[in-house]
């Protein structure tokens, strides 16, 4: 799971270090998208949720179970969508009955559809899905997942404008995190930040997308 | 018209008292004693699906003896408790004398104005926020709360009990000698208690955010046998 750290108001960055990926329960992340106030609401209570049920009941949810209730909650946020302040979140998580990583997107009714393979949300999300879809394959190990997230951010975050890039001069990267049966871990900045230098040496090395219409430095 | 017989407070209170104190005999005992890296709760408990020691918080656990509905109601008002706490305010707001004296309430409550009291004895233990700071407190049928620091034993034998840990208890054991010494304590002279008559959950430091855990039949075994 990866997400940006930018958030926007308008037209204006509101906050650059700013998290979107969040781990639900121990083997289970919930990304998001939207309106940022209820959006973050809805994990803080979507997490206690989980949690609360964990406690009193002596054992998790099933990852359906999971899945359905962040769909209710998704639901019952419909008339506030419909005023403009949607939140449309991913979720993900490994199931341990099944033995298998499963991804579930959402609509803003509150629907929910399990994807095999990928899934974006927000508004670079179809730019970032066309790179995964290109560079995607079943049997890519766990480091070759990170990489293609990274590229994916990467391109969506050089053709949207409420899609943050790393921040070099701040030392701000994007979220990025790994669901397997030890359960939800984030992956330390650094390896983001070197992910990124390779990345960034391999597009200049190469003639950029769009050079002809940059100025001398080429900078993408 | 016939009259109510005049029963004096002292005696229906006496009455409760006894009730409550037989109900918990009953049943078997728990203790909690505080080791190096935490606190061990440990009940002796033949089922492994009803539960007797829980989780309720970060760095919080719950221990029942008595009547398993009563204390497991209580558990679950503690956890939701507890829990919406930590939403409204902050999770570092959610502590274990805050949620004792909660528990006090209901527990005084019932016991002077029901019919029946509670037939429970419970324990809520916290590992603080930095080490050497566990506290316990121990909440009787009547509301009473005892706090404790090094150990506290649950149960119509609590006094027994009591001595044989105090006896073999010391600060800043490793988790097997303390997990030994309560469970001799509770099993007493005359019997010995096997992995399969525990239930056995640590509160432990770098255990991460929530410090809970069960300890699975065999690593029970192991610590016993160390």
């Amino acid at each position: 799971m990866a997400g940006d750290r930018r958030a926007t108001m308008g037209h204006i960055i509101s906050h650059r270090s700013i998290e979107k990926v969040f781990p639900a329960d121990r083997h289970s992340g919930v990304a998001i998208a939207g309106a940022a106030g209820p959006a973050m609401e809805m994990v803080k209570l979507f997490q206690l949720q989980l949690e609360h049920y964990e406690k009193v009941e002596g054992s998790t949810l099933s990852l359906d179970g999971k899945a359905n209730q962040l769909s209710q909650m998704v639901r019952g946020h419909l008339p506030i969508a419909m005023q403009g302040m949607a939140v449309v979140p991913l979720f993900a998580g490994f199931d341990l009955a099944r033995k298998a990583g499963r991804i579930f997107q959402y609509d803003v009714t509150g629907g929910r559809y399990e994807e095999t393979n990928f899934a974006t949300t927000g508004s670079g999300g179809m730019l970032a899905s066309t790179v995964i879809k290109v560079g995607f394959s079943e049997d890519m190990t766990s480091g070759a997942a990170i990489d293609l997230a990274i590229d994916a951010l990467f391109r969506a975050a050089d053709d949207d404008s409420a899609t943050g890039g790393p921040d070099l001069v701040r030392g701000i990267y994007p979220t990025v995190a790994t669901i397997t049966a030890e359960g939800f871990e984030r992956v330390a900045d650094s390896d983001v930040a070197s992910r990124f230098a390779s990345l960034a040496e391999r597009l200049t090395t190469q003639a950029p997308v769009g050079a002809e219409t940059t100025d001398d430095r080429g900078d993408i | 018209m016939s009259m109510p017989m005049y029963v004096s407070p002292e005696q229906v209170m006496k009455d409760r008292a006894d009730y409550a104190r037989k109900g918990i005999a009953r049943g078997r005992s728990a203790a909690a004693v505080s080791y190096a890296d935490g606190i061990v709760l440990c009940a002796e408990n033949p089922s492994s699906t009803l539960r007797k020691v829980s989780e309720i918080y970060d760095r919080m656990a719950f221990a029942g003896v008595g009547k398993y509905n009563e204390f497991d109601s209580l558990r679950i008002a503690g956890v939701r408790q507890a829990d919406l706490r930590g939403y409204n305010y902050s999770r570092e707001d959610v502590d274990a004398r805050s949620l004792a004296n909660w528990y006090a309430q209901i527990l005084g409550q019932t016991f002077t104005h029901e019919m029946k009291p509670m037939e429970v004895e419970i324990l809520v233990a916290e590992i603080g926020p930095e080490r050497d700071q566990s506290q316990m407190f121990h909440i009787l049928y009547d509301g009473t709360v005892v706090d404790e620091h090094d150990f506290t034993v649950l149960g119509g034998e609590a006094e027994s009990i009591a001595e044989r840990l105090g006896a073999s208890w010391s600060a800043g054991q490793d988790l097997g000698p303390a997990l030994r010494s309560v469970v001799d304590a509770l099993a007493g002279p005359d019997r010995t208690l096997a992995s399969g008559d525990l239930e056995v959950a640590v509160l432990a430091y770098g255990n991460g955010r929530r410090a809970f855990r069960r300890l699975a039949d065999a690593d029970v075994d192991a610590l016993l046998a160390d």
